[in-house]
């Protein structure tokens, strides 16, 4: 699984990717974490409003920090 | 007590508009707003690009992509810039802020002219035609598909989001409505009552621009500065020079034309400034005439 983070550096951003690290850890899934601040490899995704996550190459949140509960359900499927 | 007895219906009806605003927004995305908004002229567009930024809200770090995104998808500059110029000014956590600390009325004002500020300075840009002067990266770049599985959301879950987005924004504009009445009684322990009353008051006619020249690199988030606001007019401020201020504030800053630098040239950055700056200037003195 790749989990993609869209987000030109803001703190949301940074959240993001820190709340995602933390669910993988608890909950023993592996998966390839990559952050994306390049904006144009951001808009080739669609996303306008960061932060965004996309898992294996599908957008699934844009525009805030995910939640556990939300994270979860994408890692599981 | 007391205090809460007369906020209770204030807040009541704030938490009702926050509630709305966030309902409506579950159907308001930056994508929905790019195909409305696409290779339209005419004054009317201007407006709604102003009045859908108001409600979609966004850090100043996506202003690049959703600069980038607009551009693209053909909605002139001018309307862009007016979506760009409302979206910091005006959205719910701030209304419901300043309704609680400023009142009903000049809470009404201030919507009314951010709103207005959006239309006109990005009109403005559109009749500059300063098109050339956005970077030229902008025009290669490909906007891909959201490749998303959208489901479409019940009303109870939209519902579910918009409580949500209530309980947020509660819990910030709480906090912040503490911390302004804190600083108000920290300030008046040292400064004297009515001082800028006295200095910066609604005959001088500095006022108002040296204001607005101050708080334009400084950079805050709108619910931030509400307590900073609420303190200067109980001090006071006039408060059309304070809401000046707070717009000034809010709409620019240097961190976010540092930003913007990444896709404008300097002589649209330039335009963009100095249009802004004159109205707020404007819309202040307006201010003072009609509170």
């Amino acid at each position: 699984m790749k989990i993609e983070i869209l987000g030109t550096g803001c703190s949301k951003c940074n959240k993001t990717k820190e709340v995602i690290e933390k669910v993988l850890k608890n909950d023993g899934v592996e998966a390839e974490v990559v952050k994306i601040e390049d904006v144009e490899k951001i808009l080739n995704y669609g996303v306008m409003i960061t932060p965004a996550v996309v898992i294996d190459g599908e957008v699934k949140l844009v525009g805030k920090v995910p939640d556990e509960k939300e994270i979860r359900k994408w890692i599981s499927q | 007590m007391h205090l809460t007895r007369t906020l209770q219906p204030v807040l009541t009806s704030s938490f009702m508009m926050i509630f709305a605003v966030s309902y409506i927004r579950t159907y308001v995305t930056p994508e929905k707003t790019r195909k409305v908004l696409g290779g339209k002229t005419g004054l009317q567009y201007y407006l709604l690009a102003s009045m859908l930024g108001a409600v979609t809200p966004f850090c100043s770090c996506s202003s690049v992509p959703l600069f980038i995104g607009f551009v693209e998808a053909g909605i002139p500059l001018g309307v862009t810039f007016s979506f760009l110029i409302t979206s910091p000014l005006v959205n719910e956590a701030a209304i419901a802020a300043l309704w609680v600390t400023i009142g009903l009325k000049a809470t009404l004002i201030y919507i009314l002219s951010g709103i207005l500020l959006g239309v006109f300075g990005g009109y403005i840009i559109g009749l500059l035609k300063m098109e050339k002067y956005v970077a030229d990266f902008v025009y290669k770049i490909k906007v891909g598909n959201q490749n998303r599985k959208l489901e479409a959301l019940s009303i109870k879950e939209r519902a579910a989001i918009a409580f949500d987005n209530v309980k947020d924004i509660v819990e910030k504009v709480w906090l912040y409505v503490i911390i302004g009445v804190t600083l108000g009684g920290i300030f008046h322990g040292y400064a004297p009552e009515g001082i800028l009353a006295q200095y910066a008051g609604k005959d001088n006619l500095f006022a108002v621009p040296i204001a607005v020249v101050i708080g334009v690199p400084l950079y805050s988030n709108i619910t931030g500065m509400i307590p900073i606001v609420e303190s200067l007019i109980g001090k006071g401020l006039p408060v059309g020079t304070a809401l000046a201020f707070l717009m000034a504030v809010t709409a620019l800053s240097l961190p976010e034309m540092i930003i913007l630098k990444k896709v404008l040239k300097n002589e649209l950055i330039g335009a963009f400034v100095l249009i802004v700056t004159v109205s707020i200037i404007f819309t202040g003195y307006l201010f003072n005439i009609i509170l």
